[in-house]
């Protein structure tokens, strides 16, 4: 059985543990403290206020101890402020939070909630079938490094990548009836661990 | 419509597990999310100021809400009167994100709630009791919060909200099918959302607490009751240090189950905002709209 966290400070948490309690061998969890975050086999940062959660990271010392497990390899997915969370660059310029992943990453990229939108597209590395992409004042990244492999663009944004074991995607699966990325993830988890 | 309003839930829920924060200028909007507030409310007085100055209350200035959304990164909300439709395209014109429809703004139509489908952004309404909210919610409202009773510091009418919504959902949810068409008929609510709220024991869309919340004991309180997350109001910037007690709520919502990290947080908050009872009140906001 495969424990996957998703961090419980703030955002679509039990959306993330819904859509992980139907993929066979695995077993969702909540976590938020150092102990939890010590305890699982990957973890799911998920959207929500990326200022927030890089505030209550810091508040209660959880940013060092999770930076460390990532960096040691621990499968990671940041959705939206996930993404902003895991990025070592942030537009317009702003401090960044675990800053392990070399990507550069554009804050509300598209601008306020009327801008938000809802599209579909196919990612030949997750699904053979178009699926759902939902965009909540969405980030994308502008730029990645060579370590990092882009898998997918929309309007030529890049909206999901992946470097090693860590894994972002712009928009939120966990809103949509859609499992790929969450079965995606986990065969990530299958691989490394 | 079907978009948009799927589009506008999902914002909602990102705000789960959050606090958002009443602020009247871009330097409070700034502290609030410099504590950690998931949003801010735009809004020109704050209840308690409301209630003390009497008058009647607008919406803001446009130029503090563009100010507000200048100076911050979080998403900006701003209240309009019930029923008060121009001042919603108004608001939703400036880019805001999300519009309370809010009975602490003095009502500007009596009969009617804003018919909330015609607009691309969110809209979050309080109510009472659940017909209340699934009314609203017919009406397109995104997002739900208990009324409490602003501007007073005090939580007993947001448990009371609450509690009366939670008691009605589970009423829903062991009934036969055959009675809930007499329970839409009593609770004034339509149908499907009667049936929806019967099959899965909640709402369709979050329902934060709102309306009297001073501590974070207040704030743990009402998550524990079963609260998506928080809005305080006067509770911070009438408290006589803002900045901590800010931080100390946001923290006591994430950790609502915590009882030692509330204890922690609340320790020499200094004084809270002074509060009123109740049956002191001379206005219940609570009563406007239905």
């Amino acid at each position: 059985m495969l424990k996957v966290g998703v961090l419980a400070l703030q955002g679509s948490v039990s959306e993330h543990i819904d859509m992980l309690s139907g993929i066979n061998n695995v077993l969702p969890v909540k976590v938020k403290t150092i102990e939890q975050i010590n305890e699982v086999d990957a973890l799911i940062l998920p959207g929500g206020e990326s200022t927030t959660m890089g505030k209550l990271l810091v508040a209660f010392n959880l940013l060092d101890s999770l930076k460390k497990r990532i960096i040691d390899g621990m499968p990671v997915w940041g959705t939206c402020a996930g993404m902003i969370l895991l990025s070592n660059k942030l537009l317009p310029k702003t401090h960044t939070h675990l800053a392990v992943m070399d990507i550069c990453v554009r804050r509300n990229a598209y601008g306020s909630q009327a801008a938000s939108f809802e599209t579909t597209a196919i990612i030949p590395s997750i699904s053979s079938d178009p699926i759902p992409l939902t965009f909540i004042r969405a980030p994308y990244i502008e730029s990645v490094g060579k370590q990092v492999e882009i898998l997918c663009r929309v309007d030529n944004n890049i909206v999901a990548a992946r470097e090693n074991n860590m894994l972002a995607t712009s928009f939120h699966p966990e809103v949509t009836n859609n499992d790929s990325v969450h079965r995606y993830f986990v065969g990530m988890i299958e691989n490394i661990i | 419509m079907g978009n948009r309003f799927k589009l506008n839930k999902n914002l909602a829920q990102m705000f789960k597990g959050g606090v958002i924060m009443d602020v009247v200028n871009a330097e409070e909007a700034k502290i609030a999310e410099e504590a950690g507030a998931i949003a801010v409310m735009a809004l020109e007085r704050v209840p308690s100021d409301i209630r003390r100055d009497g008058g009647v209350a607008r919406m803001s200035d446009p130029k503090m809400i563009k100010e507000i959304i200048e100076a911050v990164s979080i998403p900006v909300m701003a209240k309009v009167r019930i029923g008060h439709i121009v001042e919603a395209q108004v608001i939703q014109s400036l880019g805001v994100d999300f519009i309370d429809e809010s009975e602490v703004l003095t009502p500007a139509d009596e009969m009617y709630h804003i018919e909330k489908r015609q607009f691309d952004i969110p809209f979050v309404c309080g109510a009472k009791n659940l017909g209340e909210a699934l009314r609203r919610i017919a009406e397109g409202a995104s997002m739900m919060r208990t009324k409490g009773e602003a501007g007073t510091g005090n939580v007993v009418e947001a448990v009371r909200h609450m509690r009366t919504i939670n008691s009605e959902m589970r009423k829903l949810q062991s009934a036969p099918k055959e009675e809930l068409m007499t329970y839409a008929k009593e609770m004034m609510a339509p149908f499907d959302l009667v049936e929806y709220v019967a099959k899965h024991g909640k709402l369709p869309v979050v329902n934060f607490a709102a309306g009297g919340i001073a501590t974070p004991a207040d704030a743990a309180l009402m998550m524990q009751l079963g609260c998506d997350g928080v809005f305080v109001g006067s509770g911070i910037f009438k408290s006589n240090n803002p900045a901590k007690r800010a931080k100390a709520i946001v923290k006591a919502v994430t950790f609502h189950n915590d009882p030692k990290i509330i204890a922690e947080v609340s320790e020499g908050l200094g004084e809270a905002m002074r509060g009123i009872e109740i049956s002191k009140v001379e206005t219940e906001f609570a009563k406007r709209g239905w």
